[in-house]
């Protein structure tokens, strides 16, 4: 089948999908988008969180047709151009990326945290990331970065990709 | 909130200077940005034009014997380019890190379940698992050997593998066995010397490294017959070495170039995908791709090995240790892999941290069905760290006396005597690390908000019946491979003027696993040549062996081989100036380089690098060794077996809801020496996470096998800790530098997952007054159901 829907901001196409596919599976091997990650494929470990219409999912749990005429934004759509998304910077400022595999999800997920909530508690920061695993780290600079993230928005800064879906 | 407290700065060697981005700062990842963009190419993110992708079907048996295979309906499905089995290799037909005794594809009989049986490539991955499917193996199934100890008494149940198959080092199912005998040994004479004895019998269970990138690599067919294999691995000289004889190619048509690793801690030093992708794209002509689902992740790597620990400990009144004996017995599973090497840790590391008198420790591994054990962070140590920890609590307990005083009292430092005979010779701060830990103020008791009970908000606690405990614990683990190995690695660091600016650049075959190994060998090569723009290469094996990414090892002996390469490179530009300016020996023994120039000691600018090298590039390559290392007896365990021993001690501050049998660990100080922090940041960055892999063996992580087969291959049923169930980590690290160790560096990787396991068992003990001594800590241990 074909699937046709926006990827950060570019109407796409996917053709030959079988309808097995996943979401996660179309944008890594049909469309060249392999930031979102593929760790465990059943929605456990949200290395693949992506944005669909603004919420964020598993694409490992969205069937590519269920995208259909809808608007996705992966990690790859979070940096407007060369400039990094504050999110992004401050993880590697906070030294929060070792291996690296877990980082676009936490990444999006942080992202969608910051956008509903602007200044998270840590409570809040454990909680919205609590379906991100990572391996690496012990979480310790995760939370730093997103509260890097979060005190530079205070400090007026904005998102110049937009904290919502762009479309 | 982590904080760092700057220690004794170690002596660096008189050339060498403080750069921008050198060693000592916390110098940013050069594979950072392409990471948070989504842009790093990982193991399972390679593409190839006209790629296949391959599949392994896997045996749902633990211990049977193969009748007969039958690929006709798989070869049959269209899109399927390829089924091979056994009878397709071209070579050697087994294989092992160090001893060869796994099979490439089954032959006559399974071992393990998830053992590999055959291998398909087709155009989808999903063709490729739905010919897998159809594949008809003919098993005639067996009682599976479950029982190390079983295994070890009389193989009433066969052995695993036949007498004399392998060169197995002892007959019947023993892997490997190393006794460390000290002073007069545990005898009844010993034993009379003591006024407390406490013995207790430990378990811990089979944990997983659990990497988040699945095991997943690219192998494309070459024109010289050969083959270039792109692949998450730790060790590729290590790989190629065991890819060779199977797939009957000379090494130099076996090319491997690391891709991005996803995580490995010890579970991508076997070989996984690596010969099957290849034995395909050579079979199809095609490039094929295999990427590990979680589940097959789960049955294509080693698991650290489980044990049962039987410990006996004598002390004095006044808490000196008189006597330690301990017998470790390992499950190694169907597969030899590492299991000699983790054998040697658990009995020359077994006491801990002590000095201990008279010592007798034995430490087996044995060959069963269940499956394969090998690397994981803390290799056999962890283990141990977990009895004898315990057992210095039960002491403590039985003497009346507070734990951590125990500890300190008995605490190695630098000159003690280890059971192996080896004298420490380098800072061994076990007492400070202990006191530094003790004495950090205590987290705040626990608050109303229900995210922060035991459970979180799922759970119908409001308070009652919690109660809290604090515990501690300290580690000692071996830095590097130990025992007599020959552990070289190799650099090549080439400097050049570019545009009128010195550039170097520095070549290893160092797997970069997500520890920082490559900002480290880019911060050694500033701060030996005081060059700012610094690249590294591409890790592959078109340079010499660095060894594995594993036993804390690659900052030590691959940084030591990028500083000895730099060192030559310096040489050789020194000696250009002597040529060229006609320097004396004198003038440049005065001489560093910095900031892109050649100055002498008062400042004076001597000649700029760029005019030195004048558009030829200076290029270097040099092997680094560690001192020699030796092989312990293997009657009385003596030898100088480590070159460098590692430390970390920890506090843990748990609340355990004692009705519904559940723990939150509240906080998890560590305290550790790291000789000299070559990258602090770094350095942080392995403690926190160690310190979260030995909290995950505490309370949650567990490879659950039951009649040897797997039940819980999955992150459903696998737990490791979300960021919920891991605390904030206050860490203090202490720079004790190493006299023998270059910059006086201590490998930093393992200690930290060592004492955070009893540390968190300690507290929950402590708020509890429950035994314990089994990890993980299930809740059904903790209510008594």
């Amino acid at each position: 089948m074909r699937v046709t829907f926006t990827v950060n901001g570019r109407r796409t196409e996917a053709d030959d999908v079988w309808e097995g596919e996943s979401l996660l599976y179309v944008l890594r091997e049909r469309l060249g988008l392999p930031g979102s990650k593929n760790a465990c494929e059943q929605g456990e470990c949200g290395s693949c969180t992506v944005y669909l219409d603004g919420a964020t999912v598993c694409a490992c749990l969205v069937a590519a047709g269920q995208a259909q005429g809808r608007d996705v934004r992966t990690v790859e759509g979070l940096a407007a151009g060369e400039r990094l998304a504050p999110v992004q910077q401050a993880f590697l400022d906070a030294g929060a990326v070792q291996c690296g595999f877990c980082t676009p999800g936490l990444l999006v997920q942080a992202h969608a945290l910051l956008a509903a909530t602007p200044r998270p508690s840590d409570a809040d920061i454990r909680e919205a990331l609590s379906g991100n695993l990572c391996r690496c780290t012990g979480y310790e600079k995760i939370m730093d970065a997103v509260r890097l993230a979060a005190g530079r928005r205070a400090g007026a800064e904005t998102d110049p990709a937009g904290a919502e879906g762009a479309s | 909130m982590a904080d760092t407290t700057p220690g004794t700065p170690a002596g660096l060697p008189h050339t060498t200077v403080s750069a921008p981005g050198g060693v000592g700062t916390s110098a940013a990842r050069p594979d950072g940005v392409l990471k948070v963009r989504g842009a790093f190419a990982f193991g399972s993110d390679l593409w190839h034009e006209d790629m296949l992708w391959g599949t392994t079907l896997r045996s749902p048996h633990p211990r049977a014997r193969i009748l007969a295979i039958d690929i006709t309906e798989a070869v049959a499905l269209p899109g399927v380019h390829a089924v091979l089995t056994h009878e397709d290799i071209p070579g050697e037909k087994f294989y092992g890190l160090e001893i060869t005794d796994q099979p490439v594809l089954a032959i006559d009989r399974v071992r393990y379940h998830g053992e590999p049986v055959a291998i398909v490539a087709a155009d989808h991955p999903e063709t490729a698992r739905r010919a897998a499917a159809r594949i008809a193996v003919e098993y005639e199934v067996m009682a599976p050997i479950t029982d190390a100890a079983e295994a070890a008494d009389t193989g009433a149940n066969g052995h695993v593998h036949e007498p004399g198959e392998y060169k197995a080092r002892e007959a019947g199912n023993v892997v490997h066995r190393q006794r460390v005998v000290a002073g007069l040994g545990v005898t009844d004479e010993v034993r009379a010397l003591a006024d407390v004895v406490v013995r207790h019998e430990y378990e811990v269970g089979m944990q997983d490294q659990a990497f988040l990138g699945p095991e997943s690599g690219l192998a494309v067919p070459a024109e010289d017959g050969g083959v270039d294999l792109y692949v998450a691995t730790q060790w590729m000289h290590a790989d190629q070495r065991q890819m060779c004889p199977v797939l009957g190619l000379p090494p130099e048509k076996v090319r491997l170039t690391l891709a991005g690793v996803g995580g490995a801690f010890g579970g991508r030093e076997d070989i996984s995908m690596q010969v099957h992708a290849c034995l395909l794209a050579l079979h199809t002509g095609r490039p094929v791709k295999i990427v590990y689902s979680r589940e097959e992740s789960f049955f294509g790597h080693v698991h650290r090995h489980p044990a049962r620990l039987a410990y006996e400990h004598g002390a004095t009144r006044d808490g000196r240790l008189v006597y330690v004996g301990a017998r470790i017995s390992l499950d190694g599973g169907a597969y030899a892999s590492t299991s000699a090497a983790v054998v040697g840790n658990a009995a020359s590391l077994g006491v801990g941290p002590y000095v201990v008198p008279h010592v007798a420790v034995e430490a087996a591994a044995y060959y069963t069905n269940n499956p394969p054990c090998g690397a994981m962070r803390g290799f056999g140590a962890v283990q141990a760290c977990f009895a004898y920890e315990s057992q210095m609590d039960r002491l403590a307990a039985a003497l009346g006396m507070d734990p951590v005083e125990l500890r300190c009292r008995n605490a190695l430092q630098e000159g003690s005597v280890l059971p192996t005979g080896q004298v420490v010779d380098a800072p061994a701060p076990v007492a400070e690390l202990l006191r530094r830990v003790r004495d950090m103020p205590l987290p705040p008791p626990a608050d109303a908000d229900p995210r922060n009970f035991p459970g979180g908000v799922a759970n119908a606690t409001r308070g009652e019946g919690v109660v809290r405990g604090v515990g501690y614990a300290v580690g000692v683990k071996n830095v590097g491979f130990s025992e007599g190995f020959d552990d070289y690695s190799t650099a090549r660091v080439r400097l050049e003027a570019v545009g009128g600016e010195p550039v170097a650049e520095v070549h290893t075959a160092a797997a970069e696993v997500g520890q920082g190994g490559v900002t480290v060998h880019e911060q050694i090569v500033r701060t030996e040549l005081g060059v700012g723009r610094v690249t590294g290469r591409p890790a592959d094996t078109g340079v010499g062996s660095a060894g594995s990414t594993s036993a804390s090892r690659q900052t030590y002996v691959t940084g030591g081989a990028v500083k000895t390469a730099c060192e030559a490179v310096r040489a050789a530009v020194f000696e250009r100036g002597m040529r060229r300016y006609g320097w004396s020996a004198d003038v440049v023994s005065g001489l560093v380089l910095t900031a892109g120039k050649v100055v002498a000691r008062d400042g004076l600018v001597v000649a700029e690098l760029a005019d030195l090298l004048d558009g030829a590039a200076i290029e270097e390559t040099r092997v680094f060794r560690h001192r020699p290392t030796r092989a312990l007896d293997p009657a009385t365990g003596q030898g100088f077996a480590h070159v460098q021993h590692t430390f970390c001690a920890h506090r843990a501050v748990v609340d355990v809801d004692t009705e519904l049998g559940l723990v939150k660990v509240v906080e998890l100080a560590a305290a550790q020496d790291a000789g000299l922090m070559v990258n602090p940041a770094a350095v942080l960055g392995q403690v926190h996470g160690g310190s979260a892999q030995g909290l995950g063996l505490a309370v949650m992580e567990e490879i659950v096998v039951a009649d040897a087969r797997v039940r819980n291959p999955s992150f459903t049923d696998y737990l490791i800790p979300t960021i919920l169930d891991t605390p904030p980590m206050r860490v203090d690290v202490l720079e004790c530098p190493d006299p023998h160790a270059p910059y006086g560096l201590r490998g930093v990787g393992e200690a930290s997952a060592l004492s955070a396991t009893p540390a968190v068992v300690a507290a929950i003990r402590a708020a509890t007054g429950l035994p314990l001594r089994r990890v993980p800590v299930r809740p059904e241990h903790l209510t008594g159901t």
